[in-house]
């Protein structure tokens, strides 16, 4: 039986019971059909078959988001390239969300499961906010994101695995925040930069020598598309800017300001900064071989 | 085992009872103006809140029973979530809600035992225009009407209605709709002033510290909803009860000020209005500013 509400006693009375301020768990027990992580049936069915095998192997993956902190808050930017097997399966992915107010949410992994998990992931926030009266900490809101993730561990030990990339504007703290995740859950607070996704690797290495404390905002942008381009470089499925198509990294800026999502024209400008720079010096910006004393 | 009683009775009685029980609270007022939505309400609390946001675009005010409605109002809240979940955002729409509603206040008016909801609800909806504007009642029978412009219930709700329908046009700005809001509530008062007795009779004057203000704010993307307290709230009553023969820039330099707050390096502080910031030419300054939330904005919660 679907969860569409069509006034039965059922529905009323589910309703009119609703006392947690948490909407997954609602759903938990209104009809769990409608989780992500509830609709596949048994476990053990992809691993065993070849065809199950190879389906997931095909479902687009998202790749490479970076997030770095500024002295106003924090900077999150990812690609636009998603891959399924060795075939580019979309160009212009967002991977970039607006969580609430000040908070933003990124996903590396299976797409489709991502964007679900995103979706989910803000409704809760704003139901709690609307049931309590109250936004949710910082710390509230990325462990309930790190329960849903550890929800979908049966999903992603079939190969339908998805991790988000957490950033918040702390309000008390006055300063940007990044919490990452396993497939298991988390939250971990990192530091100063973080990265996820296939380039991660290349995108860290690359902060580490662009990457200053208390960055201007702009800085930060740069930064963040600087170790994309980087990424692309390196990884085949991380994507580069796209001047042909002005498919440029999504970038988001969470401050005191809230949650910004640049325009296309904001960020064309910052990629074709790079890019510009790139033609003389393909490998980015030199990085003092010693620190000045 | 009980007597019997005639169905007849039984439900004039249960409507009686729940009739008397709304009649005893205060009365609630919701206006259209050109701008959006606005909810009006007194209220002597803070933090407990009549007038709520249920989606992006609808909002929820009751009178009655606080317990009673704020079940049914965390109940509209989830029904809202799980349909904007299941579909897409814009498929919430506040005339599915005010139908669920009916259908519970029917369903539990309608049980032989038990007591009915002493509760009156409105559902309001914010379109991109006046005209897709929505505005339903919803009684404690379950019973449902679509409420075009404005709407009083609770306590003295035909005074107050009769005041609010002399004073509303279509394109109200939003210091008008105030206005007319606050001499709305202020009539059975007005009408009655030796009755101590009456609900809204020797009330208080109607100031920003008792009462709930709220707009469904049409220009905003994403949630409309927005409370008006503290000084926002006490500048735009001062500007509803500016007289109506104060000059245009006279208003709309008080509500460019208060829309302005980080701007106000060379504006009096509080109690102005200044003379000096005509708003010719530009959309009506008492409008709210669209974008992320300034101090003096109006609070999401």
């Amino acid at each position: 039986m679907g969860g569409f509400s069509n006034g039965t006693n059922r529905d009323q009375a589910a309703f009119l019971a609703a006392r947690l301020p948490s909407f997954t768990q609602f759903l938990s027990s209104y009809d769990p059909a409608l989780l992500p992580a509830r609709d596949f049936g048994s476990p053990a069915f992809a691993m065993t078959t070849d065809v199950g095998a190879d389906v997931i192997k095909n479902l687009p993956h998202a790749t490479t988001i970076v997030a770095v902190t500024c002295e106003r808050g924090v900077v999150m930017a990812g690609d636009r390239r998603a891959t399924a097997g060795n075939m580019i399966s979309k160009r212009d992915v967002e991977k970039v969300f607006r969580a609430d107010e000040y908070s933003a949410i990124a996903m590396a992994g299976v797409a489709s499961v991502g964007l679900e998990y995103i979706r989910l992931f803000g409704v809760e926030l704003e139901h709690y906010e609307k049931m309590e009266g109250r936004t949710l900490s910082l710390e509230g809101k990325a462990n309930r994101l790190g329960k849903m993730i550890r929800d979908n561990l049966m999903l992603a030990m079939q190969g339908l695995a998805m991790i988000p990339l957490f950033v918040g504007y702390d309000e008390e703290a006055g300063t940007g925040r990044i919490f990452s995740y396993d497939v298991a859950g988390g939250p971990y607070e990192e530091y100063r930069f973080h990265s996820i996704g296939s380039g991660s690797i290349f995108a860290k290495s690359a902060l580490k020598k662009y990457y200053s404390d208390d960055m201007p905002v702009t800085d930060a942008i740069l930064a963040c598309v600087q170790s994309l381009y980087d990424a692309a470089d390196d990884d085949s499925a991380t994507g580069g800017p796209d001047l042909t198509r002005r498919i440029f990294p999504v970038i988001a800026t969470i401050t005191d300001d809230g949650f910004t999502r640049l325009s296309d024209a904001e960020s064309a400008d910052y990629a074709q900064q790079v890019v510009g720079e790139r033609m003389r010096l393909p490998d980015g910006p030199n990085a003092p071989l010693r620190t000045a004393s | 085992m009980p007597f019997y009683v005639s169905p007849e009775q039984s439900m004039r009685d249960k409507a009686d009872y729940a009739r008397k029980g709304v009649a005893r609270s205060r009365s609630s007022v919701v206006v259209q103006y050109s701008g959006g939505i606005l909810m009006v309400t007194p209220n002597l609390s803070s933090v407990l809140h009549k007038i709520s946001e249920i989606y992006d675009r609808i909002a929820f005010a009751a009178v009655g029973r606080y317990n009673e409605y704020e079940v049914l109002r965390k109940a509209g809240v989830t029904y809202a979530d799980l349909t904007g979940y299941q579909f897409d955002r814009g498929d919430v729409t506040a005339r599915g809600l005010a139908n669920w509603y009916a259908q519970a206040l029917g369903q539990n008016f309608s049980e032989p035992t038990g007591k009915p909801y002493e509760v009156e609800i409105v559902v309001a909806e914010v379109g991109a225009k006046p005209d897709s504007d929505q505005i339903y009642r919803i009684s404690w029978d379950g019973s449902v009407s679509d409420e075009p412009g404005f709407v009083a219930f609770g306590g003295q709700a035909d005074q107050v209605a009769a005041t609010l329908k002399e004073r509303f046009s279509d394109g109200l700005s939003l210091t008008e709709a105030l206005g007319a809001a606050l001499a709305a509530l202020a009539a059975p008062a007005a009408a009655a002033p030796g009755q101590a007795a009456v609900a809204n009779g020797a009330q208080p004057e109607l100031t920003a510290a008792n009462l709930e203000v709220a707009i469904l704010d049409r220009a905003r993307a994403h949630r409309t909803f927005r409370r008006l307290h503290g000084p926002r709230l006490e500048e735009l009553i001062a500007a509803s009860r500016a007289p109506a023969a104060s000059t245009e820039t006279t208003e709309a330099g008080a509500d460019e000020a208060a829309a302005d707050p980080a701007e106000s390096a060379d504006k009096p502080s509080a109690g102005k209005p200044s003379a000096g910031k005509p708003s010719a030419g530009k959309p009506p300054a008492d409008e709210p500013p669209t974008g992320p939330s300034k101090p003096g904005d109006g609070s999401p919660l």
